[in-house]
C-alpha cells in the first residue's frame, strides 16, 4: 500500500476516534467542565482565524481580540436589542467582521512585520475604549456591558446518567459550528487560494510575477481571518452570556497569539491545541501557585516552546516523519511529502 | 388514666419530642456538613487588578486565625480561593467551578463590578449566596430581584453625595472640576455626585474629564481641568492616579478645594507618595480604620490586628488597607455564619446576613454593619475627614443611615 | 492660567511624558537593533530593575550608588536571560521567540508583585524639587531626565560609532555569518545586546518612577506607547526613537486636550500613528530597506 493511502488511514481512523470522543464528551463529565470545553471550542475558532492570517498568510496580528470583541458584541446588540435568536447572529457577526478586517487590510498592505504587529496592538488597544463610548452607550450598555440570556435546549432527554441541559445542548451547538468553521478553513486552504496565501507569504515578489493579485488576497485573507474570529466572539458571547469592553483587552489578543503558536502556525489540527492550551493551562498555573501563577504561566509558556518551537502540531509531524510508518525509507528527517509545508520564512533572516 | 387517655398522652409526648428534635437538627446545603464549611471566594490575583489579590490573602489568613481558635461552632472553615484577572469569562468560569464542582456553600467577596455583573444572574438562578461583593457600585443592594446576591462597602453614589451635601453647604457657589476614571466605578461616584448636586449640577460642574488606567499619567488632565477655572476638585481616581493627580495640581500651583474618593484616601499609599505637604486641606470619607494613619495604630483593636498580620498574613504588607478589608469583611462573614448556628442551608446564610447588626473592631467608631430584608447594604455609614499632613483628621457627623 | 499658559503646560508635560515613552522606545530599538527582535518583556524587566533600585534605598544606599548598582545588575541579569532562556530560540521561528517574550513579561512583572508587593511606592528624584533647574512649566526632575536621556543616547552613539565592541555588535546583527567568519562571537554579542537593553530599561524606570510612581504594573501602559514611538521613529535608528518618543507625548496631550477629549485620545493618537507608518512604512526616521530579490 502506498504512503498516501496507508496514512489516510490512520488519519481517518483518527479523526473517528475524534468524533466519537467529542460527541460522549459531554455526557462523561459533570457541566461545568462541558462549559470550558465549550470554551475551548470557540477560542479555537478564533484561534483558527487569526492562523489563516498569521500562520498561513504571514501577516501578524496582535489584533485579533478586536475583532473577537466586535464580533461578541454584534451578536450581544442583535440578541438583546434586536432580538434575533441566537443562531441567526453568527453569520451576521461574521459578515460585519469580514468587512472591518478587510477594511484593516489596506493599511496592513503598506505596513510589514513588526509594524503591522504594532497597528494591530493598537487596534487591539483602541477596541474597548470605542465600546465604552458615550456616543453608542445605548447600543453597547457602555462600561456596564450587555447581559444575555443563555439559549436553551428545545428538548431534553437523559444519556448515560446526565440530563441533556442548556450548556450540553450549546457543546453541540458549538461544536457544530466549529466542525463546519474548521471544514471550509480546510476547504480553503488546501486548494488554489491556501497555495496563493503561502506563496504570499513565503515569496511574495515571485508570487506576484506569477500572477497573484497581492493586494486582493492580502486584504480578502484579513477579512476572512476576521469573520472566523468574529463568529467565535459571537458563540463565546452565549457561552458566557456577558459581554464588556473589560472582557476584550489587549490581553486576549496577546493569549489567541500565544495559543496559535502553542498550537503550530500554519496547521489547522493546531488551532485546538491552543485552545486547550490558553484554557487549561491558566487554571493549573491558578492551582500550584496563589501568589504568583502568571509567571507559573509564563514558565510552562517558556517549557513549552523549549520542547516545542514550532507547537504541537510541529512536534507530532517531526514525530510522524521519524517513527511513523515509512519513516525507515525517507531519505532524510523532516521533509515533509504531503500536506502543507512548515513555514520556513518566519525566522530572523528577513 | 384510662388506656386510651395513655395511648394518647404518649402520642403527644413523641410528637413533641420529635418536633423539639426537628427544631435542633442541624441542617446543611452542599457545601456545609459536621466538620466543615466550604468557602469560595474569586479575587484578581494576576491582572492589571492584582494589588486587589492582596484582599483575597487576607481572607484566607483570616480564616486561618479562626480555624486556629476552633473554627466556627464547632466546624473549619475550608476557603477555595480563585483567581479571575478582573476578565469576566474568568469570573465565570471560577463561579461555576466554586458551585458545580467544588460545590461550595457560597461565594464570598467576588471583586469588581463587570466580573459580578457577569456572574449576577446565575447566582440567583442556582439560588447560591454572591454575599458581601467587593465593589461599591449601587446596584448589589436589590433583595427584590436579586436576593442572594448583597454588597458590603458604603456604595459610591452615596458616598459621592456626602461630598455633594458638603459642598452645597459650605460652598455653594463652587465651581467644580471632576477628574474620573472611564469605567463602572468612575462613573458611578460621578453619578451620586451630579444627584446629589441636583438642579445645580449643571451650573456648579465646569469641567468633568476622564482617564484610562492605561494611561501613565493623568498630568494633562490636571492641566486642563486648571485652565477651567474650577475652584473645587472632586478626585474619582485608583491610588496611584489620586498620587499623580495631587502632585501635579501641587506643581502647576493648583489649589482647589478638594475631595479625594475614599478609595484612594490611604496615608501610606497615597498621601505620603504625593507629599504630604501637598495634600493639607484635602477631604475625603471615611468608613475604615487606614493602616497607616497614627491615630488608628493604638488601641487593643490595633493590637489584635498587628499580631494577626504577624502570625497569619506575613507575607502581605502591614500598610496596605486591602489587608484591612479582607480581614474586616472576613470578620463580617464569621458572624453571619456564627449567626446561622447549625441550620447551614444557603437560605438561612441570606437571612442571616439580612439580619445583620454589629460592629467590626477596624471599622471607623460610629460606622457599624447593619442589614434588614430590604436593606441589602451592610456598610452605609461614613464620617467626612481632612488631610492635616499627618493624618485624617476626622470631623462633623457621621453621614448614613 | 490663560489659554497660552494652558498650551504651553500641556506640551511641556506632553515632552516630560515622551521622555518617558522615548527612553522605553530607545532599550527597545537597542534590542532590535542587536537581536532584529521587539522584546515585549522590556517594561516588566525595567520595573524589576526600579524595583531593585528602590530596595537597595530603602536600606539606605545613596541614590547615585543604587542607580550604578542596579544598571550593573540589570546588564548582567539582562545576559544572563538571553544566555539562559533565549539562546536555545535563536533559530527558532519569529513568533516562538515572541512567545518567550511573552512567558517572561509574564514571569517578570509576576515576580515583581510577589516579592514586592502591589502597594504604591514613592521613588526619589536625584533632582531635587527646589532647585536652579526648575521652571514654571516642567519640574527639575523632568529636565534632569530628560538630560539623562540625551545622556543615555550619547553614549550609545559613541559605543557603537567608535569602539571595537560597539562595531562588533552591529555586525553581528547585520550580518551574523560573515561576523562569524571574521572572529566575531555572535552569541555573546547577543548577549550583551541583552544586558545593554535591560540596562537602559532600568534607567528608564528610574527616571520614570519619581513621576508615576512605582507598582508592579508601571510600564503596562508606558510600553505600548513606546512601542508605537519606536515604530514611528523607525526601529532601528535610536535617535528616532526619542524624536518618536516626544512626538508621541505630545501629540497625545494635545489631542486629548484640545481636540478629541480624552475618552478617544488613545484611539486617535494610534489612529494618527498607524496612518504615519502607512504613509511612511519605515518610520519617519528609519531606513527604507531594500531587500534583494
Amino acid at each position: 500500500m502506498s504512503d498516501s493511502a496507508r496514512r489516510s488511514r490512520w488519519f481517518w481512523l483518527a479523526l473517528a476516534l475524534l468524533a466519537a470522543a467529542a460527541l460522549l464528551l459531554p455526557f462523561l463529565v459533570k457541566n461545568y467542565r462541558v462549559f470550558q470545553f465549550n470554551l475551548v471550542l470557540v477560542y479555537a475558532v478564533a484561534i483558527l482565524g487569526l492562523n489563516i492570517l498569521t500562520g498561513y498568510n504571514g501577516q501578524i496580528s496582535l489584533g485579533h481580540g478586536a475583532f473577537y470583541a466586535i464580533g461578541a458584541y454584534t451578536a450581544a446588540i442583535l440578541m438583546e436589542r434586536a432580538g434575533l435568536p441566537y443562531w441567526a447572529t453568527w453569520p451576521l457577526a461574521g459578515v460585519v467582521c469580514f468587512i472591518f478586517g478587510f477594511l484593516m487590510g489596506f493599511p496592513a498592505l503598506r505596513l510589514g512585520g513588526h509594524y503591522l504587529a504594532v497597528a494591530t496592538l493598537a487596534l487591539a488597544l483602541a477596541v474597548p475604549q470605542l465600546l465604552k463610548h458615550k456616543a453608542i452607550e445605548a447600543y453597547t450598555g457602555g462600561v456596564q456591558g450587555i447581559v444575555l440570556t443563555k439559549p436553551e435546549p428545545p428538548f431534553t432527554f437523559r444519556f448515560l446518567g446526565q440530563p441533556f441541559n442548556a450548556d450540553r445542548w450549546l457543546y453541540f451547538v458549538t461544536l457544530t459550528v466549529a466542525v463546519v468553521m474548521f471544514a471550509l478553513a480546510w476547504n480553503l486552504l488546501r486548494g488554489r487560494v491556501g497555495r496563493a496565501l503561502i506563496a504570499i507569504r513565503d515569496h511574495p515578489i515571485a508570487a506576484a510575477a506569477m500572477g497573484i493579485n497581492l493586494p486582493v488576497f492580502k486584504s480578502t485573507a484579513f477579512g476572512v481571518s476576521a469573520a472566523f474570529t468574529g463568529v467565535a466572539g459571537a458563540l463565546g458571547a452565549s457561552v458566557i452570556a456577558f459581554v464588556s469592553p473589560d472582557s476584550f483587552t489587549v490581553t486576549l489578543s496577546i493569549f489567541l497569539l500565544v495559543g496559535m503558536v502553542v498550537g503550530g502556525l500554519a496547521t489547522i489540527p493546531g488551532a485546538l491545541f491552543g485552545a486547550l492550551f490558553i484554557q487549561f493551562v491558566p487554571n493549573i498555573a491558578d492551582e500550584l501557585s496563589k501568589s504568583a501563577p502568571a509567571a507559573i504561566y509564563g514558565v510552562l509558556l517558556i517549557a513549552l516552546m523549549y520542547l516545542m518551537p514550532t507547537g504541537v502540531m510541529g512536534f507530532v509531524r517531526t514525530l510522524w516523519l521519524r517513527h511513523g510508518p515509512g519513516a525507515a525509507r525517507r531519505p532524510s528527517a523532516g521533509v515533509a511529502t504531503t500536506g502543507v509545508p512548515a513555514p520556513p520564512a518566519l525566522t530572523k533572516e528577513t | 388514666m384510662s388506656s386510651k387517655h395513655w395511648h394518647q398522652t404518649l402520642a403527644g409526648l413523641a410528637a413533641a419530642v420529635i418536633c423539639v428534635g426537628a427544631a435542633a437538627q442541624k441542617k446543611y446545603d452542599s457545601g456545609a456538613d459536621d466538620k466543615e464549611i466550604k468557602i469560595g471566594a474569586i479575587h484578581p490575583y494576576s491582572g492589571p487588578a492584582s494589588a486587589y489579590g492582596a484582599i483575597g490573602k487576607a481572607i484566607g489568613a483570616y480564616f486561618d486565625k479562626v480555624n486556629a481558635e476552633g473554627g466556627i461552632n464547632g466546624r473549619k472553615v475550608k476557603y477555595i480561593a480563585l483567581d479571575d484577572g478582573y476578565n469576566p469569562a474568568k469570573t465565570v468560569e471560577m463561579a461555576r467551578k466554586l458551585v458545580e464542582e467544588d460545590e461550595a456553600l457560597l461565594v464570598f467577596n467576588p471583586l469588581g463590578t463587570p466580573p459580578n455583573t457577569a456572574i449576577h444572574k446565575y447566582m440567583n438562578q442556582k439560588k447560591v449566596p454572591q454575599l458581601f461583593v467587593a465593589t461599591g457600585a449601587t446596584k448589589w443592594g436589590d433583595p427584590k430581584n436579586f436576593p442572594w446576591t448583597m454588597g458590603w462597602q458604603p456604595n459610591y453614589q452615596s458616598e459621592a453625595k456626602v461630598f455633594a451635601a458638603h459642598i452645597l453647604e459650605t460652598k455653594p457657589n463652587a465651581k467644580i472640576a471632576v477628574l474620573y476614571q472611564n469605567d463602572d466605578y468612575g462613573k458611578d461616584y460621578l453619578k451620586g455626585f451630579e444627584d446629589g448636586l441636583g438642579d445645580k449640577a449643571k451650573t456648579m460642574i465646569v469641567s468633568k474629564i476622564t482617564y484610562e488606567v492605561t494611561d501613565p499619567t493623568v498630568d494633562s488632565q490636571i492641566v486642563t481641568l486648571k485652565s477651567s477655572g474650577a475652584d473645587t476638585f472632586f478626585n474619582i481616581t485608583t491610588p496611584k492616579f489620586a498620587a499623580q493627580a495631587i502632585k501635579k495640581a501641587a506643581e502647576v500651583g493648583w489649589k482647589p478645594t478638594h475631595y479625594l474618593n475614599s478609595v484612594s484616601a490611604s496615608v501610606g499609599s497615597v498621601m505620603t507618595p504625593a507629599g504630604p505637604e501637598n495634600g493639607i486641606g484635602i477631604y475625603t470619607a471615611s468608613y475604615i480604620k487606614d493602616p497607616t494613619d497614627p491615630q488608628f495604630q493604638k488601641g487593643k483593636d490595633w493590637d489584635d490586628y498587628v499580631a494577626w498580620f504577624n502570625k497569619y498574613n506575613s507575607s502581605g504588607n502591614i500598610n496596605d488597607v486591602n489587608a484591612t478589608y479582607g480581614y474586616t469583611v472576613a470578620q463580617g462573614l464569621v458572624q453571619v455564619l456564627k449567626q446561622a448556628g447549625d441550620n447551614l442551608t444557603r437560605e438561612n446564610i441570606m437571612k442571616q446576613a439580612a439580619s445583620l447588626d454589629i460592629t467590626l473592631p477596624r471599622l471607623l467608631p460610629g460606622v457599624n454593619v447593619k442589614t434588614g430584608p430590604d436593606d441589602f447594604y451592610p456598610i452605609e455609614r461614613e464620617q467626612l475627614a481632612r488631610f492635616d499632613g499627618k493624618t485624617w483628621v476626622l470631623f462633623g457627623k457621621v453621614y448614613g443611615r | 492660567m490663560n489659554a497660552m499658559e494652558a498650551l504651553l503646560h500641556q506640551i511641556f508635560s506632553g515632552l516630560a511624558n515622551g521622555c518617558i515613552y522615548g527612553s522605553i522606545a530607545l532599550a527597545l530599538v537597542m534590542i532590535y537593533q542587536a537581536t532584529h527582535h521587539l522584546n515585549f518583556a522590556q517594561g516588566e524587566m525595567a520595573t524589576f530593575s526600579t524595583f531593585i533600585a528602590w530596595a537597595l534605598i530603602q536600606r539606605g544606599m545613596p541614590y547615585w550608588g543604587a542607580f550604578a548598582l542596579t544598571f550593573a545588575i540589570s546588564f548582567a541579569g539582562g545576559l544572563l536571560v538571553q544566555r539562559l532562556v533565549l539562546r536555545p530560540f535563536e533559530r527558532a521561528p519569529v513568533l516562538t521567540n515572541v512567545n518567550v517574550f511573552i512567558g517572561l513579561l509574564l514571569i517578570f512583572n509576576a515576580l515583581s508583585g510577589w516579592i514586592f508587593d502591589h502597594t504604591v511606592k514613592a521613588f526619589p528624584s536625584p533632582f531635587p524639587q527646589e532647585s536652579a533647574m526648575k521652571t514654571a512649566f516642567f519640574s527639575a526632575h523632568e529636565l534632569g531626565s530628560f538630560l539623562v536621556m540625551l545622556g543615555v543616547l550619547l553614549t550609545l552613539y559613541g559605543f557603537f560609532r567608535f569602539t571595537p565592541i560597539g562595531l562588533a555588535m552591529r555586525a553581528a546583527a547585520q550580518n551574523p555569518d560573515s561576523a562569524r567568519l571574521v572572529g566575531i562571537r555572535v552569541s555573546w554579542m547577543l548577549a550583551m545586546g541583552w544586558g545593554l537593553a535591560a540596562g537602559i530599561g532600568a534607567v528608564a524606570g528610574m527616571m520614570v518612577a519619581p513621576v508615576v510612581f512605582l507598582d508592579p504594573n508601571m510600564m503596562a501602559g508606558i510600553l505600548l506607547y513606546g512601542f508605537a514611538a519606536a515604530l514611528l521613529g523607525g526601529v532601528d535608528n535610536p535617535w528616532g526613537a526619542v524624536a518618536g518618543g516626544l512626538i508621541v507625548g505630545v501629540l497625545e496631550n494635545l489631542l486629548g486636550a484640545y481636540v478629541i477629549g480624552t475618552e478617544l485620545k488613545l484611539t486617535v493618537a494610534l489612529v494618527l500613528i498607524v496612518g504615519t507608518l502607512t504613509l511612511m512604512p519605515s518610520g519617519l526616521f528609519g531606513k527604507h530597506v531594500v531587500t534583494r530579490v
